[in-house]
């Protein structure tokens, strides 16, 4: 079967232009809370996690400031935990900070159905009342299922159903790339 | 008088040291004579004569069961005196003697009258009683064996229970001595056995199940032995298990004491292991042992020091064995697997053949409880057994004659089949075809 | 493990039939469930609408409270049923009490029984999950998975670490959950106590024997200690519970006699006195509160890996969105 040139993998961001991405929604989030005052970034594992720690470490460096960061492991809260087969694996989760009143960004590396970002509602809620929450998103794909919208997108890319959006963080993968590639037969 | 003819099959009769493919002829209900001759014109075969063609077949003197529960009277539920009695056939067995643990227990005349006349009724595999030793098998006070002789017993037993006083052991011997009939013993110490439920080892400790050691058996089987030894009665000790229970009988008979032994057929094929998964059909007493006691088994069989192979035939309702393991009650069904188990396991991997496999089940059963049967003699009872050595077929407890399903061969392939049992001259079992 | 199987089978029975992985498995999933228990809301809603019956047919506070709060934490339904005895004594047979339970959809059992082979009994019977929270002398596998969850929190790995089980060993179901559980995570087992206490075949099971407790003191990283009954004196297992602590007692003289730092456990509850004394269960080196917390989170993590998913829907919902 001749390739398609949608079965082809293409390099949505590379290294340069990821840290590029992460720096302006790193500026647009401060701008967005008018400041570092009460802000908290909340990363979703695993990937957001990572990224949410970047935008932190670039924000405490350009403003000088202390914001602090948690990382948020949604399993326990998915919808679809009946019929996603074995359970999967939990990871940790962790909000060092009192969530009362402050201003939550959750940031998560790609936004896709919006279910994941409907569940860190959920378990947020179960911390404390924010005065705010915002979503940042490294990626966003498109294809919502439910009425979920980001305030901060790193990129937003069109996907089809056949396609998926890769993210590498240096962390976890060894580099930083977004790469989107074609589903190879089952999953 | 009817004449009944089993021709052309493999006759052995260890009693007479007979093994030849030949013709048997039962004239009424006694052995007339073994010699070909039949159905080629040289012997008249008149009205009243039948004819089995028996090719193929081994046609041996009946098999005896010293040991078995009939359950009648007080658990009729589970087994009556003639459905007993038809398994007993089904399974190839002429003559069954019937264990007095019912309910009420079997320990005075009229009891032992009933059981007699009941088989009587049943006319399927005869079955002789055995009176308890004690009245209500209490341990406590002798029974009257005189009576229960005269009503038609041929042994005394507590078993379902030992004898726990060595003195009353002491004093049945004795007193049985009188009468010249075997006081068979159930070998277990009670405080080492109490509350156990399997054998004791590494899987007992596995399955955290309270454990019998083998030394419970054994120091009841030594224990009988010098009491047979200082009142020169007869011992006869039910369903060995263990290796060491063989080497303390082989000292018996070297030192000359009147002890007689046996064994089942589940003590000589399974072990421990198949208590594994908590199956209750695989809960009797005394319990599933190693296989070093297997061996021991085999070896002992084979050797003789072993007489006897009975069956301790043990039907339970479905509903008591189907609970918690410690809960269940003790016992397997027996009757209709025991010819194929024995060849299964002994005869097939040659440990024995099956002249003495026969000597084992019939010949031997009949010289120690001093029964008739045992051999096609001239003028014997005519009680035979007619059996496919060869024949494999898969245990379907459904299809058991016994009440009782309670059974751990259920699904196996066993080698050995009965064709026909024939009791005081007349075909009490035909296996269906 | 083929994708899709569920990683501990249907029901957690016992620890001795699991491979080194799914334990690993367990004890890795309990870590983020005890962090849910220092939150202020302390509740997930993973199995949510799951209805669970813990069947106790013997009296347990602590192991009942601790499953409790593992099912409600997990934001199941729990429903708690104190059964009567075995089946022979008054009541329905397990059988029936099982058939009854799955005619009301209960989706998991927690059992304990006073009968080994009961939790199997139940597993082979109904449908639902079970769990056993112990039966008989057989096993208590939760407990003996908090136990490692401990040692591991504090030794931050298990292979190689001396461990020497004190006490009753032959009644205890705790110490052969314990023994299984050790072994497949490749620690170093000993047991401590009464020969008549100890099972007569533990030395096949590649189990060190210290018939003193100085020697097990000398060699040990941790103790775990039994609970001393007293039928077992009725009984005529050891003359005294006087003679028990003053020969097997851990004491504060005892530990400090080796010099060394050694880890303490209980299952509880304690003879405060008899089998340990109260300076050592309150004393630096005591983790015997660790334990009840690592309890529900083990717990959970338990209840959360066998509620998995059915993979037939798995491969429904699979179908459908392609």
């Amino acid at each position: 079967m001749a390739a398609s040139p949608a079965s082809q993998s293409r390099t949505v961001l590379d290294a340069r232009a990821l840290v590029r991405t992460l720096r302006r929604m790193a500026d647009e989030i401060v701008e967005l809370n008018n400041g570092t005052e009460g802000l908290v970034i909340v990363g979703i594992q695993r990937r957001g996690v990572q990224l949410a720690a970047r935008i932190v470490a670039m924000i405490n460096e350009r403003e000088k400031a202390g914001v602090p960061q948690g990382a948020l492991d949604i399993t326990l809260y998915r919808d679809d935990l009946q019929t996603v087969g074995p359970r999967p694996v939990v990871g940790p989760t962790s909000i060092p900070v009192d969530i009362d009143g402050k201003h939550v960004v959750i940031v998560d590396d790609v936004l896709y159905t919006g279910r994941t970002v409907r569940a860190a509602l959920d378990e947020l809620a179960d911390f404390g009342r924010p005065r705010r929450i915002a979503l940042a998103v490294l990626i966003d794909r498109g294809g919502r299922e439910l009425p979920i919208a980001p305030d901060v997108v790193g990129k937003a890319v069109e996907v089809s159903a056949e396609q998926r959006v890769d993210v590498f963080v240096e962390e976890l993968d060894g580099k930083d790339a977004v790469i989107l590639a074609s589903k190879s037969g089952d999953e | 008088m009817s004449t009944l003819i089993l021709r052309g099959g493999r006759v052995v009769d260890p009693s007479q040291n007979l093994d030849a493919v030949t013709d048997l002829a039962i004239v009424g209900n006694r052995v007339d004579s073994i010699g070909r001759g039949f159905g080629d014109g040289r012997r008249e075969t008149g009205d009243g004569t039948t004819v089995i063609d028996c090719s193929g077949l081994v046609v041996a003197p009946g098999f005896i069961d010293v040991h078995s529960h009939l359950r009648e009277p007080g658990r009729e539920d589970v087994e009556t005196i003639a459905t007993g009695a038809a398994a007993a056939a089904a399974g190839g067995f002429t003559a069954v003697c019937a264990m007095p643990n019912t309910d009420p227990v079997t320990d005075n005349q009229a009891a032992v009258g009933f059981v007699a006349r009941q088989a009587q009724r049943a006319a399927m595999a005869r079955v002789y009683p055995i009176g308890a030793i004690s009245v209500g098998q209490k341990g406590e006070v002798l029974a009257e064996f005189g009576e229960m002789i005269a009503a038609g017993a041929v042994a005394v037993s507590d078993d379902g229970k030992p004898v726990a006083s060595a003195h009353l052991m002491r004093t049945a011997l004795e007193y049985a001595r009188t009468f010249g009939i075997p006081v068979a013993d159930h070998c277990e110490e009670p405080t080492l056995a109490r509350g156990g439920v399997m054998n004791e080892g590494p899987t007992s400790m596995r399955l955290g199940l309270k454990g019998i050691p083998s030394e419970a058996e054994e120091i009841m089987a030594i224990r009988d032995m010098l009491l047979a030894r200082r009142t020169g009665g007869h011992i006869h000790l039910c369903h060995m298990s263990t290796r060491g229970s063989v080497q303390l009988i082989r000292w018996g008979k070297d030192q000359e004491i009147r002890v007689t032994a046996e064994v089942c057929p589940h003590h000589l094929s399974l072990t421990e292991a198949e208590v594994d998964g908590y199956d209750t059909n695989a809960k009797m007493n005394p319990p599933l042992r190693t296989a070093d006691d297997v061996e021991a088994m085999r070896e002992a069989v084979r050797d003789g020091t072993i007489d006897v192979i009975a069956t301790d035939h043990a039907p339970h309702h479905y509903d008591e064995k189907e609970r918690e393991f410690a809960d269940a009650p003790n016992g397997i069904v027996g009757f209709e697997t025991a010819l194929a188990v024995n060849i299964t396991w002994l005869v097939k991997p040659k440990v024995i053949d099956l002249a003495t496999l026969i000597e084992r089940m019939s010949c031997a059963p009949a010289r120690v409880f001093n029964l008739a049967g045992g051999t096609l003699r001239k003028g014997a009872a005519a009680d035979v057994t007619v059996f496919d050595p060869q024949a494999t077929w898969v245990v379907d407890a459904a299809k058991f004659r016994t009440k009782g399903r309670n059974t751990p061969y259920q699904g196996m392939t066993l080698t050995g089949r009965v064709h026909y049992t024939v009791v005081d001259g007349r075909v009490v079992h035909q296996l269906a075809r | 493990m083929t994708p899709g199987a569920a990683p501990l089978g249907k029901d957690l029975l016992a620890l001795e039939p699991l491979a080194t992985e799914q334990i690993q498995l367990i004890l890795d999933t309990a870590e983020p469930f005890k962090e849910i228990s220092e939150r202020a809301i302390k509740k997930v809603p993973t199995l949510r609408g799951a209805t669970i019956v813990n069947l106790f047919f013997e009296a347990s506070t602590r192991t009942r409270v601790s499953f409790e709060f593992a099912e409600k934490r997990l934001s199941a339904d729990t429903v708690n049923v104190a059964a009567s005895g075995s089946s022979v004594t008054k009541g329905e047979t397990l059988v029936d009490t099982a058939r009854n339970l799955e005619a009301m959809r209960i989706d998991m059992v927690v059992i304990r029984h006073g009968a080994s082979g009961a939790a199997q009994f139940l597993a082979e019977r109904i449908e639902s999950n079970v769990i056993n929270a112990g039966d008989g002398t057989h096993e208590h596998p939760t407990q003996g998975l908090l136990d490692l969850l401990t040692l591991r929190d504090h030794f931050k790995h298990l292979d190689g670490v001396k461990v020497c089980i004190v006490g009753d060993v032959l009644h205890s179901r705790v110490a052969r959950s314990n023994i299984w559980g050790l072994k497949k995570m490749g620690a170093a087992v000993a047991v401590c106590g009464p020969r008549s206490l100890l099972p007569n075949a533990i030395d096949e099971f590649g189990v060190t024997v210290f018939d003193r407790l100085d020697e097990a003191v000398e060699w040990a990283d941790a103790l775990n200690i039994l609970r001393l009954q007293l039928e077992r004196m009725q009984l005529g297992y050891i003359p005294s519970l006087r003679e028990y602590n003053r020969v097997f007692g851990v004491t504060r003289e005892r530990l400090e006699r080796s010099k060394r730092d050694i880890l303490i456990l209980h299952p509880g509850p304690m003879n405060r006195g008899v089998e340990i004394d109260s300076d050592v269960a309150d004393g630096p080196f005591s983790v015997i509160l660790d334990q009840v917390t690592n309890g529900v989170a083990v717990r959970m993590a338990v209840l959360y890996l066998l509620s998995g998913g059915k993979p037939e829907l798995a491969e429904k919902a699979k179908a459908g969105a392609a």
